[in-house]
């Protein structure tokens, strides 16, 4: 079953089969659905045994960054130390509303990704770190691990093994910063947000300065169905690189026919899932440009995006990155300087402000931006957006400062047109912008 | 400062701040016991400080400086520390708001699917002259928000602690009614 619309024939229905279900969210419901078999077998497995299985699947981590999973959970080394696993459930990055579903969903899906996980990396206790503003997602995640602890699947002795495993949901209170892995730990530390210079990494000293791996959620739902099925099936799910394996949900939103999640098998080729899966462009209109990993990749035009493969490799040959998987689109109706304005002002917003040229940077760039919109702007200031870039990317403690220059110098690039239109007073930017005759397309 | 997108609510009973502060945990009370079995949790008592400050806003409805002085108590931390946490954070409210505080997100995603029209829709009938003024009968307040994570869903809008979806201006005076 698919959410909020039904399976389309070509998705690979994994993580989503579920979606939609209500009887899914409960213990029963999830065991009908085959739930915790996976676990189940897990407890009895050495660490070493699950994170090898993990690594032989090819998963990566769906947060963002695709760092292989096996391979970080192997930074965990059996040294007698309290670990722990956060599972990063702040899904603020614009463009990106997977987690949510998978959560409001299919809470045991994540509590059984969750519970493997803290087993692969030695640890017995788990934070769920969850965005304060999803009420409803906490309210059915705590449902469902209050069902897990009463039925004896996690807590003091998970499963009858003898194993200790708690889990726990930490609400977060508005920020994006805290989805980076470090401010997470401040967060549920009890300190603002503020991301910790590295080293020393996570797995060396992390939550509470012990040694910690950071999961996304969808990584660590999709990790069931690996000990389920194995890793040689879930290898085999790829349409085009070999790096890339498994399926992906793709959050799609912004102008296009029908919004959603869908998932795919990596590999799907970007233009039928445009066309055919997301339903095309809004009536009457044609796509224009689009963001296809979360706002702080780089943007395509649609002409770049009709040619890609959806996978790591694939959206890296054009330029940009698959990222978490939250694809905005742009149609032509769309004035893209305004859009990037205000995407500026996001990161701007979001800025923890510990660094110069992240504090300053996305405050200046927004400034810019703004101006520029409404029609007060100069060809300097592109120039200096590029150079300020230039100053945001490589020079901060995390990497919130290169994400404001990546979609808005790529948006100059590719669309210098509409840039210059307003700066020379060509058009107003509250006048839509409607089809090939504007801009350097 | 400039009230534009994403700018806090601002302050709208002066009063507030004087009416005499009733601690949330007191000895023996559900709220203290909740609090103590969340510093069970964690290995230092101040990881309980985000759920505690949930708490006290649950009851009180913002975060005075009294309620950061008590949960300060409550995890041995002295109230400049709460204070400095409470600040980072854009959910905890540091003066009352509307009794219904209306959040429109405005991020590009869904201001692409007509985002704006949505927030003017709710300022003309709260009769909210402003983003982040609370209306004159003290019902509702209005600001923009960043993006709430429900990107396919344009326009989401919460509403005190629930999501309301695929919000069009058509639909406001209707959710507007709704509200108790
Ligand atoms: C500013 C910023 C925000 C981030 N937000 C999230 C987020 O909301 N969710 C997430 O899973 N990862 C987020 N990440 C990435 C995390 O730092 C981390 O890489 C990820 O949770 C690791 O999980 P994975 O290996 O399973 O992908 C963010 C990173 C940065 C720099
Ligand atoms: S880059 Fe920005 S968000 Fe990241 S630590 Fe520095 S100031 Fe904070
Ligand atoms: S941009 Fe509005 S919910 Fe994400």
């Amino acid at each position: 079953m698919g959410y909020p619309h039904k399976s389309h024939p070509r998705e690979t229905p994994i993580l989503s089969k579920h979606f939609g279900e209500p009887e899914a969210r409960t213990l029963e419901g999830w065991k009908a659905r085959g739930g915790y078999k996976a676990l189940q077998q897990a407890l009895y497995l050495e660490p070493t045994a699950i994170q090898d299985l993990v690594k032989a699947s090819g998963l990566r981590g769906r947060g963002g960054a695709g760092f292989p999973t096996g391979l970080k959970w192997s930074f965990m080394k059996p040294d007698g130390k309290q670990h722990y696993l956060c599972c990063n459930a702040d899904e603020s990055e614009p463009g990106t509303f997977k987690d949510r579903e998978i959560m409001r969903w299919t809470p045991h899906a994540l509590i059984e990704g969750v519970a493997i996980g803290a087993l692969a990396i030695y640890a017995d206790t788990a934070y769920i770190y969850i965005r304060g503003e999803f009420t409803e997602p906490i309210r059915v995640m705590e449902a469902a691990l209050a069902e897990a602890r009463a039925a004896g699947i996690i807590g003091p002795n998970a499963m009858g093994s003898g194993k200790k495993l708690e889990i726990f949901v930490h609400r977060g209170a508005g920020a994006y910063i805290c989805g980076e892995e470090t401010a997470l730990m401040n967060s549920i530390e009890g300190k603002r947000g503020n991301p910790r210079i590295k080293p020393p990494f996570p797995a060396v000293a992390g939550l509470f300065g012990k040694p910690t791996t950071i999961n996304n959620v969808e990584t660590l739902a999709a990790v069931p169905h690996i000990l389920n099925n194995g890793a040689e099936w879930y290898k085999a799910m790829c349409l085009s690189s070999p790096k890339s394996t498994g399926s992906k949900l793709i959050s799609v939103c912004g102008n296009v026919a029908k919004p959603g999640n869908y998932e795919i098998t990596l590999g799907f080729p970007f233009k039928e899932f445009l066309y055919d899966l997301c339903g095309g462009p809004p009536a009457g209109r044609k796509f224009k440009a689009i963001i296809p990993g979360g706002s702080s990749v780089p943007v395509i035009t649609i002409e770049e995006a009709e040619s890609v493969r959806m996978d790591y490799e694939g959206f890296l040959e054009v330029g940009t990155m698959l990222g978490s998987g939250g694809c905005i689109i742009f149609d032509d109706a769309q004035n893209m300087p305004r859009q990037l304005a205000r995407l500026a002002r996001f990161y701007a917003h979001e800025s923890c402000a510990q660094c110069t040229q992240c504090r300053e940077g996305t405050a200046w760039m927004t400034k810019i931006l703004e101006r520029i919109v409404a029609g007060q702007g100069t060809f300097e200031d592109l120039d200096t957006i590029f150079e300020l870039s230039e100053n945001m990317t490589g020079k901060t403690i995390c990497v919130l400062s290169d994400s404001c220059g990546a979609p808005v110098t790529s948006g100059i690039r590719k669309f210098r047109g509409e840039f210059e239109a307003l700066i020379t007073g060509r058009r107003s930017s509250t006048i839509a912008m409607a089809g090939a005759a504007v801009g350097a397309r | 400062m400039s009230h534009g997108p994403s700018a806090p609510a601002r302050p709208h009973s002066p009063h507030a701040h004087h009416e005499p502060y009733a601690p949330v945990f007191t000895p023996g009370s559900a709220r203290k016991a909740e609090l103590d079995t969340i510093i069970a949790r964690y290995p230092e008592k101040r990881a309980a400080l985000l759920p505690g400050l949930w708490m006290i806003q649950q009851e009180r409805g913002w975060i005075s400086e009294e309620a950061m002085t008590e949960i300060a108590q409550q995890l041995d931390l002295t109230a400049a520390y709460v204070k400095g946490v409470v600040s980072f954070y854009t959910m905890y409210h540091q003066h009352p708001v509307g009794q219904h505080f209306i959040q429109v997100c405005t991020t590009s995603p869904c201001l692409c699917a007509g985002a704006d029209d949505v927030v003017k829709a709710f300022l003309e009938h709260t009769g909210c002259k402003e983003l982040g003024l609370t209306s004159p009968d003290g019902k509702f307040t209005v600001i923009e928000v960043e993006c709430l994570g429900a990107c396919g869903f344009a326009t989401p809008v919460q509403i005190n602690d629930d999501y309301v979806e695929s919000v069009t201006p058509g639909k406001v005076p209707g959710i507007l009614s709704s509200l108790k």
